[in-house]
Order: structure tokens, then C-alpha cells, then sequence
């Protein structure tokens, strides 16, 4: 159901963390960033399934982006071979450019969709590229009718 | 009533990382506690390098070619690179789960498992996983609380999950794992070709000054023994380098790493093949060497926000911020450079993965819950009194 939050500050100062969703990690196709898009079922009544499945495409689209092995890796490598690898003291890798892509969609995603439902998307890169963490948030008004009311969620985040 | 100026220094998170790892430069490098074996490294090849600088290469710039010294000034200035960007980057290190994390971890667990009877023996928390048409094991890490991903080994040494590991390296004071791995190809390669350089140069060396000096003998005594020196070193270096090399090479040819080939991962005794290798030589090197640098998830050099309380670890192993290099004396012969990872217990041993500990000479982590900063310059600098 809609919940009565309209934007990312409104949910940090007024809402209480209910829950963590956590999206494991997709290793079917190997070692690859990928993360699976199986609908968790405590976002059940949060959030559209297709919403949901479009930003963990999204994701993966840009890992996969990011850790594509193709002419201009080849490059990178070789001139920074060449040059001792001190060429990245002066420019980016192109992970690290995708990895600020990555952000910048999180933070739109949280603005536009997720935070009007009370959810909250945390960057992979923060909990080492190992889940996606969503974290659920309630109304501090109402009482604790939470979905996942059985686990144990530690406060003061 | 007087006003005292505060000062506080913020705390970056490598302050608080768990793990046996030692940080230098405010977190910009990190290695392993046992540094030992990495300064010996270090003395062998500035040491034989400075000697062949200094006797032979004069000689040889004037009677053979100036591109002589030129050249092995690059290769050393390429080894001594590799090397301390080896030793000081991480290796791929994965960070612990946070408490909602494994709590959520542990949930998915004893749902799968279903009802254990009491005293019945909890069955072992692996995650089968299909990876391009073959059945891997994903095995659950007691210490970090989490499902390594495919590759991922736990060291026992540093005390860390490291993503693709490969082997812990004395020599190198560190971890070879993903984002370190080429570096450590490179090392070893551009040091064999050194070395095998200096010993070429080093016997022609000799065979000119005999053809040459038979006239003038003006020969500075201290040169032989620096070229004797020198050849011994090579000689007993080349075995055992361009050997590595060779074995590396043959392991990325085929996309293995070395924790995968000791332990028979892939050696076609139950019929399970690398379903991480191209079955393409030229894919395969191209994977492992010229593959996007990964950047590092540790994130060593963020500030700790002040807030917020740091997570609470059930083991004992969260105070190893100290810098103090306690070298402590390792179990393992130094003649043999590859240290194997801990193997996770069948039985389930929540919290601690004591058991499998393999260097039991160093501290398990008795350690003072607040961390002194090492960097502590400010006379009036409050530390956070949480631990």
C-alpha cells in the first residue's frame, strides 16, 4: 500500500527501520557482478514486481558494463602496464566511472521510487558487492503491524 | 571558567577492520602482520641489484654498450613496482556481513535445514550453486559469516575472506587474490627476466675482464667477490622464480588458481570441470591479466561516521588496528612460498572458526577493545570513547 512518504529526507527523519531485505548474489553465469532478480516476498506489498525487476536489471546491466572484457580493457591494461600503473594516479578506471553511474541510478532510483513506498536501496559497493540491501521502513506513527514483524532487526542504524 | 579547544581526529574504518592486517599511511596500504620474509625480499633484490650497478655496469658501459645499465635500471624500476604494489594493495578482501546481514543469513539457513533433532549434528551450511553446467559448492564461513562467493578463500594468516584467492605469499608480505594477481604475474616474470639479465651480464663480465685485462691488471679487488656474490644469488634465484613463473603461467593458461590446483578443485577425478576457463588459451590469459582492474570494497579510507555505534563482532578478532610489527615467527618452513587456507569445519561451529586455524603462534585477538591511533600527532585529540 502507498505509504504517506514522499521523499528521502521525510523517510530518514520520520520512519523507523522495520526490515533488511537482502538480494543475494546470481552466480550462474560465473564470477560476474549479477544479482538475482527473484521478487523477495517481503516486498510483496511495497512494491511492483516489475519496478523491482527493472532496477536489479539495470544494475546488472551496468556491472556487466563495467566488467566487460573487450578492446578497451585490453588498452587500459596495456597502458597502464606501460607506464607502471601510475597512470591511475591520474585517471579513472572504467570500473570506478561505472561505479559512480551505479550511484548516481541509486540515488534516482531511491528519490523517484523507492523512498515514496518507504523502502530504501544501499549501494553493493558498501556491503562488498555481495547483496543488495533494501531496507524497509514504517511509518513511526503506526503501530507495529510490520511485514517481517520475526526477524530480528537491530536498531540504530 | 576556560574553554579547551577539542580537536578530534576523525576514525577511518581501517582503524576498526577486523582481520590480522597491518595499515600504513593513514589505510593507503596494507599488508599481512608478518612482514619478515617481504624485507628479506626486498634486501635480496636492491642488494644484488645495487652490486651489479655499482662493480659491473660501469665496465660494461664503456666496453660493451650504455643501453646495457639503461635497461636493467627499467627492469628493476618494473620489478621493485610490481612489488610493492603487490605487497601493499588488497588483495580482494571481503568485508564481514554486518549483523542484519548474517542474521538474515543464519534465517535462510535454519529454514533450509528445516527441524534438527536435539543432539543431532546440524548438517554443513553449503550452497549449491550451477556455474555454466556445473554443480560448485558455495561453503559457509564461520569467521565472516557469510556464502564465499565462487573462488573466495578464507586465509588464515591475514584472517580475511579473499575474493579469488590464489595463495598467501611470505615473500610478498601479503595476499594474492583477484586485485592483486597480475601485479604478482608481473612481479614474477619481469623478475626472472632480471635476474637471468644480471647473471648473463655477470658471466660475460667475467669472460671479458679475463680476455681483456691480461695486460693491465688493474682489477679493484672487491669486484670478484661481488660478481661471485652475485651469480649465487641469481643462480639460486632463477630456480625458483622462473619456476613460479612457469607454474603461474601454466595456471592462468587454464584459469585456475593455485588453492584450486593443490586442492584438486578441477582435476577431472569427479568428472567437474573449470567452469570459470574458456577452454581458449589466448581468452583465458586475456581474462586474467587484461581483465578491468576491480576496485577495492574495503573501503579503508572513509571516516567512520560518529553516530552511528560500530557493529559488534562476536569474535574476538576486531581490535587489529594496532601498527606495532610484532614479527612473530612462522610455523611454515620459508623455503616452501605457499601457504594453504583454512578448511571449514563439517560440524557447525557458530562465531569462531577456531578450530582450523593454521598459524597458532600468532595472538588470537586478545586485544584491548579501544584502539590507540597510531597517527595521533595533536596533543589534544579525543578518540571515540566506543570501542
Amino acid at each position: 500500500m502507498s505509504s504517506p512518504f514522499h521523499n528521502l529526507q521525510e523517510l530518514r527523519h520520520s520512519a523507523s527501520l522495520a526490515n533488511k531485505v537482502f538480494i543475494q548474489r546470481d552466480y550462474t553465469d560465473g564470477t560476474v557482478c549479477k544479482f538475482q532478480t527473484k521478487f523477495p516476498s517481503e516486498l510483496d506489498s511495497r512494491i511492483e514486481r516489475t519496478l523491482f525487476e527493472d532496477t536489479v536489471k539495470t544494475l546488472n546491466n551496468y556491472y556487466a558494463e563495467a566488467e566487460k572484457i573487450g578492446g578497451q580493457s585490453y588498452l587500459e591494461g596495456c597502458l597502464a602496464c606501460l607506464t607502471v600503473y601510475l597512470i591511475f594516479l591520474c585517471i579513472e578506471t572504467r570500473y570506478e566511472k561505472v561505479l559512480k553511474k551505479i550511484s548516481r541510478y541509486i540515488q534516482e532510483q531511491n528519490e523517484k521510487v523507492y523512498a515514496p513506498r518507504g523502502l530504501l536501496i544501499t549501494d553493493p559497493i558498501e556491503r562488498g558487492m555481495r547483496v543488495i540491501e533494501i531496507s524497509v521502513y514504517e511509518d513511526r506513527g503506526s503501530s507495529g503491524s510490520s511485514s517481517g514483524s520475526s526477524t530480528t532487526s537491530s536498531s540504530g542504524r | 571558567m576556560s574553554a579547551v579547544m577539542i580537536i578530534r581526529k576523525p576514525t577511518r574504518k581501517w582503524e576498526k577492520l577486523p582481520g590480522k592486517n597491518t595499515f600504513c599511511c593513514d589505510g593507503r596500504v596494507m599488508m599481512a602482520r608478518q612482514k619478515g620474509v617481504f624485507y628479506l625480499t626486498l634486501f635480496l633484490i636492491v642488494g644484488t641489484c645495487s652490486l651489479f650497478f655499482a662493480f659491473e655496469c660501469p665496465y660494461l658501459a664503456v666496453h660493451l654498450s650504455p643501453a646495457i645499465p639503461v635497461f636493467a635500471v627499467l627492469l628493476f624500476i618494473f620489478v621493485m613496482a610490481m612489488l610493492l604494489r603487490t605487497s601493499f594493495s588488497d588483495p580482494g578482501v571481503l568485508p564481514r556481513a554486518l549483523p542484519e546481514e548474517a542474521n538474515f543469513i543464519e534465517m535462510e539457513i535454519e529454514a533450509a535445514n528445516g527441524n534438527v533433532l536435539a543432539g543431532q549434528r546440524p548438517p554443513p551450511r553449503i550452497k549449491n550453486v550451477q556455474i555454466n553446467n556445473q554443480i560448485v559448492k558455495l561453503k559457509y564461513c564461520y569467521t565472516c559469516k557469510i556464502f564465499r562467493p565462487p573462488r573466495a578463500s578464507h586465509c588464515s594468516i591475514c584472517d580475511n575472506c579473499v575474493d579469488r584467492f590464489d595463495h598467501h605469499c611470505p615473500w610478498v608480505g601479503n595476499c594474492v587474490g583477484k586485485r592483486n594477481y597480475r601485479y604478482f604475474y608481473l612481479f614474477t616474470l619481469s623478475l626472472s627476466l632480471l635476474t637471468i639479465y644480471i647473471f648473463a651480464f655477470n658471466i660475460v663480465h667475467v669472460v671479458l675482464r679475463e680476455y681483456r685485462s691480461k695486460k693491465m691488471f688493474h682489477v679493484v679487488s672487491l669486484t670478484p667477490h661481488c660478481t661471485v656474490l652475485e651469480v649465487l644469488v641469481c643462480f639460486f634465484t632463477i630456480w625458483s622464480v622462473v619456476g613460479l613463473t612457469g607454474f603461474h603461467t601454466y595456471l592462468i593458461s587454464l584459469n585456475q588458481t593455485t588453492n584450486e590446483d593443490i586442492k584438486g578443485s578441477w582435476s577431472g577425478k569427479n568428472r567437474v570441470q573449470n567452469p570459470y576457463s574458456h577452454k581458449n588459451i589466448i581468452k583465458n590469459c586475456c581474462e586474467v591479466l587484461c581483465s578491468p582492474t576491480f576496485p577495492s570494497v574495503l573501503d579503508r579510507r572513509g571516516v567512520m561516521l560518529e553516530d552511528s555505534s560500530s557493529p559488534t563482532h562476536s569474535d574476538a578478532s576486531a581490535a587489529s588496528t594496532h601498527k606495532s610489527s610484532n614479527p612473530v615467527s612462522q610455523t611454515t618452513k620459508s623455503s616452501a612460498p605457499l601457504i594453504p587456507n583454512e578448511h571449514t569445519p563439517d560440524e557447525a561451529k557458530p562465531g569462531i572458526g577456531a578450530g582450523t586455524q593454521k598459524s597458532t603462534s600468532s595472538p588470537k585477538g586478545e586485544k584491548p577493545p579501544s584502539p590507540t591511533s597510531p597517527n595521533a600527532v595533536a596533543p589534544a585529540v579525543i578518540k571515540e570513547s566506543t570501542h
